[in-house]
């Protein structure tokens, strides 16, 4: 069983002996996971790849669900429902739990629609209504300074990291209770990393966020709880500042000194 | 010695390669060679002139221009439809089981040479044409269903392979916003795929307007602009078939020498066009 | 919400009827050719040569013999230069402007309307000696299939790792060794298979070969005089009004398509093999 130390903020997700299976598998890439997550702060995923943190993250907005064959076992508690139920609205769902991916994935469409986007998607049609959300959203990740007077601009003008924040203001502007990143920095330099991660602590005001990353630095830097995995089991979730420097599990000291990984 | 061994291989290599463009060039010059008599007899009022009267010597292309515009105006717009439903089927929604079976059934079918859907069209198909719109079943519309069924299956196949470019990664991001599937097709796929799209449509045209077979059994082969796109026509593909090996007298010869070449020049216009202005980026097997 | 999603519903209702209506049609011609086909099969087809309508000894050995001769001679004289051509492109020419100058044109050649092909032939090859002849019949199916021939080769040659020919070169080996030795070699598979779907493509062309090969009743081998072939045999037994005749249509189509698919089907298994390996 996995180490698991106090939440004392309130939860945001509750996650119960979640397994998980892709398709034509019988072996779970997730086993038996049970894993708190905490409202208005950070957790990170770490553990060495195949470990199953991406796999996890992808579970919480179901992301899953696209590629058929795939199934889940346990319960995900959010907003007091099992979001792995079958009559769960997909779409309601991922509009409250958003997620912003490994490379920036700006639409084939200017930087204001791409903004625009998810609020268009809810049917916001009023013109002022959304240049102000999108204005918002923009201001939020960071980037309005720097795309103000060229919103009428494709978004893959952009440069990479100015991409990403484009991604993460096209996430916040539908305003979702929770923001998932997998690894969001990966592809990017190390000034524009630095911005994505101020800019993570910065939406924890409004929103709960889960991040995977490869990095441990990164978590150390930015998470409040991390939670390690390995083989698809969850090995130990812990406050950061203590889990880096006294962790409870073996595998995870190991882990941590760079016996491997 | 092997020096010598070695560039006789390069410049044979290059040679052939050279002797495409030569080909070209050849198939242009001829075809005008061979027009010109009815170039400097008719000139430009060949395009608009119905007459096509063999015994007076006098021949006007416009029946011919006329149905092949229509027919594969008609061809493509029954074909791009439902060859792009088709493309989407088999990009979002059908299972993973059923993709790769009817994706090679459709390949499969645009492998069948073309005389066959015209043998069909001309024993199956114009029966039910006739019986619904009158007529004798041999015609512009005919011929343009025809059409459009010869040319779906590979509208079809390289639609999808231009829609299948769009990364997984782009398509989950709009999903991860609460977007339907069709959200995600609109908004995401067709616009990123957007050029290869238009590109597979006109390169598909391109096919439609040169083909022969399919349309020679099917079109009637009357020398008039028809009143209803029901009763009987020709186009250029189909006066050569059937036409060029009767043809007596040099004006004759001649002015189908100059449906060949306007028959050429489209085609070139109209793929070049495709592959250079919409497909340059997404070279692939076709 | 919910209109989006009802919305969403139609669309998808409507890609999948389009999807059912293509299919429907396509496996209806594809019923017509194998019913109709089967019917007329039978041993006569291949003993005996075509014959005026009413005659029971009717068959479609001159026409299959004809169309092989088509095929192989065209097969004979495209491959070779479709796969200089590209191997030119891949080994020599690379990114050059010539060279990709060279591709857009056989590019274009592929898409070019087969029946100006027939025509442009005829000019050249029929109209100067005076009468139809199978060598005019070869030559029209050639340069349709040298593009092809031509493009498979540079892609397929594309895709052999430099490292082996840096290999190659390091041992000391002349270019054209290395390209005929280990390029060749490591590109075969695909070549191969590129080689066969050309066939099969120009095996179906009946527009060059109308006012070319032309056709013939009687059976020959020799390419000076006109010649049959299944297809055009079928364009002419086809739009005539004998029974006999029309059967014997649907039999060369049914030779044919068994022909085209069968190839074709063979390209994917190598092509599959290849990948599983």
């Amino acid at each position: 069983m996995a180490t698991i130390c106090k939440i004392k903020d309130e939860l945001e997700i509750d996650i119960k002996n979640l397994s998980f299976y892709y398709a034509k598998s019988d072996k779970p890439s997730l086993k038996n996971i049970s894993m708190p997550i905490a409202k208005n702060r950070v957790t990170a995923l770490i553990g060495p790849s195949g470990c199953g943190k991406s796999t996890l993250l992808r579970t919480l907005n179901r992301i899953h669900d696209l590629y058929p064959g795939n199934r889940y076992e346990g319960e995900v508690i959010f907003e007091g429902r099992n979001i792995l139920d079958k009559n769960i609205d997909l779409i309601d769902l991922r509009v409250k739990i958003g997620m912003i991916f490994q490379k920036p994935t700006p639409f084939p469409m200017s930087i204001f629609d791409n903004v625009a986007y998810g609020l268009r998607l809810q049917g916001i049609k009023n013109r002022s209504e959304l240049e102000g959300r999108v204005e918002e959203a923009l201001k939020g990740a960071a980037l309005w300074n720097e795309v103000k007077d060229r919103l009428k601009e494709d978004g893959n003008a952009l440069s990479g990291g100015q991409q990403q924040r484009l991604c993460i203001a096209r996430a916040v502007a539908v305003k979702p209770k929770v923001l998932l990143f997998d690894e969001p920095t990966s592809a990017l330099d190390p000034i524009s990393t630095q911005a994505i991660e101020e800019l993570v602590i910065e939406l924890k005001k409004d929103m709960t966020i889960v991040i995977v990353t490869h990095n441990m630095q990164q978590a150390a830097r930015i998470s409040d709880y991390t939670a390690f995995m390995y083989l698809g089991e969850l090995v130990e979730l812990g406050v950061t500042e203590e889990f880096f420097v006294n962790p409870k599990e073996r595998l995870s000291e190991e882990y941590i000194t760079g016996k491997f990984g | 010695m092997q020096k010598i061994v070695d560039k006789s291989f390069e410049y044979l290599s290059k040679l052939s390669a050279i002797l495409v463009l030569i080909v070209l060039v050849t198939i242009f010059w001829v075809l005008f060679e061979e027009a010109k008599p009815a170039i400097e007899a008719f000139g430009i009022d060949f395009l608009t002139n119905s007459k096509w009267a063999p015994n007076l010597e006098i021949f006007g292309g416009a029946p011919a221009i006329f149905g092949s515009v229509v027919s594969t105006f008609l061809a493509m717009i029954i074909a791009t439809p439902i060859a792009i439903g088709i493309a989407i089927f088999l990009t979002e929604i059908a299972f993973e089981k059923l993709k790769t079976p009817i994706g090679t059934a459709i390949e499969m079918l645009a492998a069948i040479p073309s005389i066959i859907y015209g043998m069909w069209g001309l024993f199956y198909f114009a029966p039910i044409i006739r019986e619904w719109f009158g007529g004798n079943g041999l015609g512009l519309l005919t011929a343009g269903i025809v059409l459009s069924i010869m040319i779906l299956p590979f509208m079809a196949a390289i639609t999808r392979d231009s829609m299948n470019t769009t990364p997984d990664i782009l398509k989950e991001s709009a999903y991860a916003l609460g977007a339907t599937k069709w959200d995600v097709i609109k908004d995401v796929v067709i616009p990123y795929a957007k050029a290869g799209i238009i590109g597979s449509i006109i390169l598909a045209l391109g096919r439609a307007i040169g083909e022969t077979m399919a349309v020679t059994f099917v079109m009637g082969n009357v020398h008039k602009i028809p009143d209803s796109i029901v009763n009987a026509a020709t186009s250029i593909p189909v006066t050569l078939a059937n036409e060029f090996t009767e043809a007596d007298g040099d004006l004759y010869y001649a002015s189908l020498f100059y449906l060949a070449l306007i028959l050429f020049v489209i085609s070139f216009v109209v793929i070049a066009t495709a592959k250079f202005y919409f497909l340059r980026k997404v070279r692939k097997e076709i | 919400m919910i209109k989006r999603k009802i919305i969403n519903n139609i669309v998808l209702a409507l890609s999948t009827l389009s999807a059912l209506i293509g299919l429907f049609f396509l496996f209806w011609i594809l019923w017509t050719l194998v019913s109709k086909g089967l019917d007329a099969m039978s041993m006569k087809i291949f003993i005996y040569d075509t014959a005026p309508p009413g005659r029971e000894e009717s068959g479609l050995r001159n026409a299959i013999v004809g169309q092989l001769i088509l095929v192989g001679v065209a097969s004979a004289i495209g491959i070779p230069l479709g796969i200089l051509a590209g191997t030119y492109l891949s080994e020599y020419g690379k990114n050059s402007k010539f060279a990709n100058f060279i591709r857009d044109i056989s590019d274009i050649m592929m898409s070019a309307p087969s029946i100006v092909i027939g025509a442009f032939v005829y000019a050249i090859l029929v109209a100067p000696v005076g009468h139809f002849n199978g060598w005019a019949g070869a030559v029209a199916l050639a340069i349709m299939m040298v593009p092809i021939v031509l493009r498979t080769t540079d892609d397929m040659l594309n895709l052999v790792p430099q490292q082996l020919r840096e290999a190659a070169y390091a041992l000391g080996a002349p270019k054209y060794k290395v390209i005929i030795q280990i390029v060749y070699r490591g590109a075969k598979v695909g070549v191969i298979t590129g080689i066969l779907l050309s066939i099969a493509r120009i095996a179906g062309e009946t527009a060059p070969l109308l006012f070319t090969s032309f056709n013939n009743n009687f059976f020959t081998t020799n390419l000076n005089e006109a010649m049959p072939s299944l297809t055009v045999t079928m364009f002419n037994f086809a739009t005539s009004p004998y029974e006999d005749w029309i059967n014997l249509g649907w039999a060369a189509a049914f030779i044919l398509g068994v022909f085209v698919l069968s190839v074709n089907i063979l390209g994917r298994l190598i092509i599959k093999k290849r990948k599983v390996k």
